[in-house]
């Protein structure tokens, strides 16, 4: 029995229903990252376990407890908002002690806490400014504060790095991460963004159209996508996914596609899962880093198939350097080695490592390899 | 109402570069004329005003001598003492006091109940949603919009089982039930713009209902509050209809007894006095503009949300 249960949990708003059946268990300590595109649901199932929003059907448990019918005050949670949601009219130090003065914690004790809390996030020097004085990183940190006040069982945060700049969002992820490895409390973390899911997460969740899609680790997820969505969805720059042909090549299937001259190349499977499939239409998966330069190719792979095919573009990135060409009429990105001398409108050599390919049925849009 | 809690953009420190000299020259001349007509506006609010203190300020003589517009010779307070406790109102000589105290009575409960439920109620329409919530609203919305003469008689008979005919308890529940539509459409409008999210954080730390609108949703609504005041303190006060038609001789307020007191002097009419009284009658609406005014602020949200 997980520690943090969602049972088949539902969510309507009249006839509209915004999160379908969801069932997700996750043990202590773990560090959930519910991801997905904007509307998906993940606030609204982030507020169902917080108790801001009713359940529909189903039920959530935390250590066992059914929520049902308690008040978030009683769950013992703690939440980070979104726009941080600090009281404007208080202080820091107001901010961070109204939750444990509504919860009668007397005051010594609560200026003991607010010390403790102000040291562990270096907020000591703000404690007697109010919120409108503070910049968006300091206003983070007041906001993580009074959510640490609580030594809750679970600590849910709702996209609490999305209004910063992107080089404070890489500091304040680092410090998320530092903390919850400090801490060991359970984490519900709700994110837009993929890298955010990857980097914190010891499991996540993705999210699209009210479905959770798959769920699994961080690497699970990265290598072994359930369907399309979470395919292209998750990875930066995202999966290279194009329409292919099971074919038969020398008693091994393979797939066949078209480049950009209208001549095809074949790309033999590692598996021999597709063997007795010839002609089917698939879409095929790989990611950037599996294709490379030949050199780059990674040597522990025993499929790695080399493809001629012309340069459309290359885009320098300093470590670096992603090279565009056509494979199957859609862009397919590789990542070669910064100083191979690709230039647009060669003719090159590239290096697939067919391990890490992905196969998709193009009407289900579920895996089949 | 211009009530944005979000965008209170960090304006201060982006000064313009200072203008060249001769483009203020020529700037000059339309700022001159604009300034001259608001002046003349001004004069032009401002004369009866004037007239009014002038001539309370004169014995009657000065004024039935045809002096109108001129400065008293002879200055005098007589005119206001007598309108406070001496002049006939009605039937009894007793200046307007009584009938002021019944204003202030009246007015003062009105508003507060009013502004108080008022909201309560765009606490609730805003943050405690419920079916049907929206129709609701709409509907005392419509109730902002009853023309008065409809409910006069339904009132009466109301008021008249409720045992509160002709007093000044009455008088405030009228006045409460009419206030109440606009003091909700004021705070419900305001409170649509107050973050949810403070809401929400606050009923994750334990806060309840009444908590919460304490300590969380009043701090901010000084601005919409010193509106709804200053709109519930004016309409109630300056109410002529409800005061005349809902009121005994024992609970009439200001503005009726002004009335009587202009109606019922016999023989001459006591211009001076009736000025005195009609500027009392006219001071705290005068008084709460001045001292509330002050209360305008804005900005009391900024940094809650994301800056
Ligand atoms: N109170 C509501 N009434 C109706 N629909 C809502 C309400 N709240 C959210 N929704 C809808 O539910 C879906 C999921 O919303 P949300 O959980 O906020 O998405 P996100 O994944 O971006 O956090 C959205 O399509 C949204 O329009
Ligand atoms: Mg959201």
């Amino acid at each position: 029995m997980g520690f943090l249960e969602i049972d088949r949990a539902t969510k309507s708003y009249g006839a509209v229903k915004v999160l379908h059946e969801t069932d997700i268990s996750i043990d202590e300590g773990e560090f959930l990252v519910l991801v997905g595109p904007s509307g998906c649901g993940k606030s609204t199932l982030l507020n169902m376990i917080a108790g801001l929003e009713e359940v529909s059907s189903g039920d959530i448990r935390i250590k066992g407890r059914s929520m049902n019918g308690v008040k978030p005050a009683d769950r013992n949670i703690a939440m980070v908002f979104q726009s941080y949601a600090l009281y404007p009219n208080m202080t820091v130090r107001g901010n961070i002690s109204f939750g444990m003065e509504m919860h009668k914690v007397p005051k010594p004790e609560r200026e003991t806490k607010i010390a403790q809390v102000a040291d562990l996030l270096q907020i000591g020097q703000l404690l007697d400014r109010k919120p409108g004085q503070l910049s968006g990183g300091q206003r983070q940190r007041v906001a993580m504060g009074r959510a640490l006040t609580r030594d809750p069982d679970v600590f849910l945060f709702d996209e609490p790095l999305s209004n910063l700049d992107a080089k404070l969002r890489v500091d304040m992820r680092m410090e998320i991460k530092k903390l919850h490895q400090k801490l060991g409390t359970t984490i519900v973390y709700v994110t837009h963004d993929q890298i955010e899911a990857l980097t914190l997460s010891t499991r996540i969740a993705v999210m699209y159209g009210g479905y959770v899609q798959q769920m699994g680790t961080p690497r699970e997820i990265y290598d072994n996508p359930a369907n399309l969505f979470v395919a292209g969805f998750m990875g930066s720059p995202s999966m290279n996914l194009f329409p292919a042909r099971v074919v038969d090549a020398g008693g091994a299937p393979a797939a066949e596609f078209t480049l950009a001259g209208g001549e095809t190349a074949l790309l033999p499977f590692a598996g021999d899962a597709l063997a007795a499939q010839q002609g089917r239409d698939i879409v095929l998966g790989i990611r950037p880093e599996a294709i490379t330069d030949e050199g780059g190719a990674d040597r522990n792979s025993r499929a790695v198939h080399v493809v001629e095919s012309p340069i459309e573009i290359t885009e320098p990135a300093g470590s670096d350097t992603f090279v565009v060409t056509q494979w199957g009429g859609r862009d397919a990105v590789g990542r070669f080695r910064a100083d191979v001398p690709a230039r647009a409108g060669d003719r090159f050599a590239f290096a697939v490592n067919m391990e890490k390919a992905v196969v998709f049925d193009p009407e289900t849009e579920t895996r089949i390899a | 109402m211009p009530t944005d809690f979000t965008s209170q953009a960090v304006t201060a420190g982006t000064g313009t570069p200072a203008p060249i000299r001769k483009r203020r020259r020529t700037a000059a001349a339309p700022r001159v004329i604009l300034y001259l007509i608001l002046a003349l506006f001004c004069v032009y609010y401002l004369l009866p005003l004037c007239v009014m203190v002038v001539n309370s300020l004169k014995p009657l003589g000065e004024i039935t001598a045809g002096g109108m517009m001129a400065l008293p010779e002879q200055w005098t307070l007589a005119p206001w003492s007598s309108a406070w406790s001496t002049a006939q109102v009605g039937v009894d000589a007793t200046g307007l006091r009584p009938y002021f105290v019944n204003s202030i009575l009246m007015v003062v409960p009105a508003v507060a109940i009013s502004t108080i439920l008022g909201a309560l109620n765009g606490y609730v329409l805003t943050k405690w949603t419920f079916r049907g919530a929206t129709l609701l609203f709409g509907l005392v919305l419509f109730g902002c919009f009853i023309p008065f003469q409809i409910v006069l008689i339904p009132m009466a008979r109301m008021l008249g089982l409720m045992g509160i005919a002709g007093t000044v308890p009455g008088l405030v529940f009228v006045h409460l039930v009419y206030g109440i539509g606009f003091s909700t459409l004021y705070f419900r409008n305001y409170y649509a713009a107050f973050p949810t999210e403070l809401v929400r954080a606050a009923q994750i730390d334990g806060a309840g209902f009444f908590t919460i609108f304490r300590r969380i949703l009043l701090p901010s609504s000084g601005p919409i509050a010193v509106v709804c005041i200053i709109w519930q303190f004016t309409n109630i006060w300056n109410d002529f209809l409800f005061g005349a038609s809902f009121s005994d001789f024992d609970s009439q307020p200001m503005t009726v007894a002004l009335n009587n007191l202009v109606q019922s002097s016999t023989g001459v009419k006591e211009y001076n006095v009736h000025f005195a009284g009609a500027i009392m009658a006219a001071l705290p609406t005068l008084l709460v503009y001045v001292v509330a005014g002050r209360f305008f602020v804005r900005g009391l949200m900024a940094g809650s949300v994301k800056g």
